[in-house]
């Protein structure tokens, strides 16, 4: 009886919302059903909560926008390819779209029979929600051999007071084919937001695909999304998460390599402040043979911040001639951050190589003094230490226009020069 | 350049400079030996700005400022350069680039426009040339994976390059060879003017053949308890310390 009254009933939540837009399966859509309502919203008992804290989210309520509204937003590039959605809803009218050869590229609203055949399942509340109650989303489709040069960005704008977007995309790059994919989440004149995304992306034979992750939500914003990702025979997938603001923010990342000699990159950044709290949980699944994955994940905590970082590897049975490796890097710029940091390997077949990597630091006081002492401010120094830390996640984004934009938003938020 | 008065210093409780008093005009080159520990690196840290320690008594002006007043960058914009006796590696900091900002925070302060990138270069091809520091070093990350003898040439790269008033060597000269003990002497003397001044911290009277000092002083349990010329070096070296610490009792 005690632990119900802790926990929140999670119809409570979504009880303002109406029912999804998108043409899931019905089935799915009735097992999406009854977990919400026989399952209570997570605590920090249930171990992928553990360092997160729901209990205030949980107390309140969203409101799903009824007709998409129009906001101003940040671009990050200057590609003809941009669909814009705010709060969750896709604005034609801002969006701007050319047509080119083998790419598919609307709201999934206007194609929701793709979901006919998603994989998505329901493995958690917020898996449940969005099935239950996404809106639009975006379908991304390249067809077999096609390369798309410039790279589909989509906007995702909140806008508004206790708004909530629940959406979810469907990415798909077929064998052969090759894309980059940037999805910008940010605010505008927003407060109390709530977004729940889902990604889909399924990464063909021999295709090509990067997803950049933008997220500049702003403090008062709590941001829950997944990317569940599959790679097949010979495909390059690398992902790349820049978290920059919000008041809680949970990524998962699930990448399943399904065929064989495929390369994984996953990079990510986050820099918390004011009482920010960011939690990435990432899982690289090799079920074959063959295979190689590289994930680097680092962490700036200012303030009052807290972070989580959990990355797991599972290495299978007969998955022989894996190199997976790992590293999360760590700076806590104050007493009052914290850092919670889990790398964990799973490893089932005998001829691998795989290595994990954890620390967590302070800034090298003697170093800030050297530099101080060469006539550089105290402020500036720390800076260049933080550059110099962060430097080498920033150094994997391939994308220029991804990286000026990171680097424009780094100077404008927190004064850093690089 | 520098008056030091009376300087009492502590650091977690323990006093390490009991009262030392020195003062050094433009155009000298002022030598401090003394036995481990005696404080010759506390001088130059407080010197510099490191907080750790507290001054207890005393004073410094330099050039008419009230050096113990001021930020470690505001000693440094203002003239002040220490050599780290343990110069820190900085990785992903790069050498250049530090220093230009650097440079250019020391310019601001003297009311000059920042350098161009053309007019920086041409000073570090020159400047590293000066103490053969390899310009590919130059470029790397601060003093990362530098030998020992390799960050003390920095230290000398960086002095050459910043034009200090005061420059403070600490035992630039423990780890060097011979070759590189001769280049970083080489490196003083070219930057000696009648405009600035160096002091030079050693355990060695081999470094003072090539840098000749005006004047040698003695560091001993927190307080400068001699004081002479470039001879008083040969006698420390032909008879240790045990003689002053007798002539004190
Ligand atoms: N952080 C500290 N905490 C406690 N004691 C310290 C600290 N730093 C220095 N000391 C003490 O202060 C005294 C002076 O040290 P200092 O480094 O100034 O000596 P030094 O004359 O430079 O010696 P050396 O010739 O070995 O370089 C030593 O007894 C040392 O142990
Ligand atoms: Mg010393």
């Amino acid at each position: 009886m005690e632990a119900t009254l802790m926990t929140t009933n999670s119809t409570d939540f979504t009880k303002n919302w109406s029912p999804t837009a998108l043409s899931f399966p019905k089935k799915l859509i009735e097992q999406a059903t009854e977990f919400i309502e026989t399952t209570h919203f997570p605590t920090t008992r249930d171990e992928h909560w553990k360092y997160t804290r729901l209990a205030k989210l949980s107390k309140q309520q969203f409101l799903q926008s009824k007709v998409a509204a129009t906001a101003e937003f940040d671009s990050i590039s200057n590609s003809n390819n941009r669909l814009v959605f705010v709060n969750g809803l896709f604005n034609a009218g801002l969006s701007n779209l050319t047509q080119s050869n083998g790419l598919t590229l609307t709201a999934l609203s206007e194609n929701s029979a793709v979901l006919n055949q998603t994989n998505v399942d329901v493995i958690d509340l917020f898996s449940a929600m969005n099935i239950c109650f996404a809106k639009d989303g975006i379908h991304v489709h390249v067809a077999k051999n096609q390369t798309i040069e410039t790279p589909i960005e989509i906007v995702f704008v909140q806008t508004g007071e206790q708004t909530a977007a629940v959406i979810h995309n469907q990415i798909t790059i077929d064998e052969g084919a090759k894309a980059s994919v940037i999805l910008n989440f940010q605010s505008k004149n927003a407060k109390n937001t709530f977004t729940n995304v889902i990604s889909n992306v399924s990464v063909g034979k021999n295709a090509h695909f990067t997803l950049y992750k933008m997220q500049t939500e702003n403090e008062t914003a709590t941001f829950i999304g997944t990317e569940n990702v599959t790679q097949e025979r010979d495909s390059y997938f690398h992902i790349h998460t820049s978290t920059l603001n919000g008041l809680l923010v949970r990524n998962n990342l699930n990448i399943k390599v399904i065929g064989e000699n495929a390369d994984t990159h996953l990079n990510g950044m986050y820099l918390g402040h004011g009482s920010m709290h960011v939690d990435n949980h990432t899982v690289v699944d090799h079920t074959v043979a063959n295979c190689e994955s590289n994930e680097l994940y680092k962490g700036v905590m200012a303030d009052k911040s807290t972070g989580v970082f959990n990355g797991k590897v599972f290495v299978r049975k007969d998955a022989q001639k894996i190199n997976a490796f790992q590293s999360n890097g760590n700076v806590l710029l104050s007493d009052d951050a914290t850092i919670n940091s889990k790398p964990e390997l799973e490893i089932y077949a005998d001829d691998v190589k795989c290595s994990h990597g954890s620390t967590t630091g302070q800034l090298d006081e003697e170093a800030v003094f050297y530099l101080r002492a060469r006539g550089i401010s105290e402020k500036a120094a720390r800076q260049l230490m933080v550059s110099a830390f962060i430097g080498d996640v920033i150094n994997k984004i391939d994308n220029t226009e991804v990286s000026d934009y990171l680097t424009s938003k780094l100077e404008t938020m927190f004064g850093w020069d690089f | 350049m520098i008056k030091i008065n009376n300087l009492h210093a502590n650091i977690e409780g323990k006093e390490i400079l009991k009262g030392l008093t020195l003062e050094v005009k433009p155009g000298e080159i002022h030598a401090i030996m003394g036995p481990n520990g005696a404080g010759k690196s506390t001088l130059a840290s407080i010197l510099a700005g490191r907080e750790e320690y507290e001054v207890t008594e005393g004073s410094v002006d330099f050039d008419g400022l009230d050096l113990l007043e001021m930020d470690t960058e505001d000693r440094a914009r203002a003239g002040l350069f220490l050599a780290f006796q343990y110069p820190v590696e900085i990785p992903g900091v790069s050498n250049i680039n530090f220093l230009r900002t650097a440079m250019n925070e020391i310019r601001e302060h003297k009311g000059m426009d920042p350098i161009s990138a053309k007019e920086f270069m041409a000073m570090v091809k020159e400047k590293s040339a000066l103490v053969e520091l390899d310009p590919k070093l130059a470029s790397r990350s601060v003093n990362e994976g530098f030998s020992g003898g390799e960050k003390k040439r920095n230290e000398i790269f960086q002095m050459a390059m910043l034009e200090p008033k005061l420059a403070i060597l600490d035992e630039t000269d423990s780890g060097l060879d011979i070759d590189a003990l001769r280049i970083v002497a080489n490196g003083v003397n070219t930057l000696k003017s009648d405009k600035n001044a160096t002091i030079v911290i050693t355990h060695y009277k081999r470094l003072l053949d090539y840098i000749i000092p005006d004047f040698v002083h003695v560091l001993y349990d927190g307080r400068i308890v001699k004081s002479g010329t470039k001879e008083l070096a040969i006698e420390l070296e032909e008879k240790g310390y045990d003689w002053i610490k007798a002539e004190l009792v």
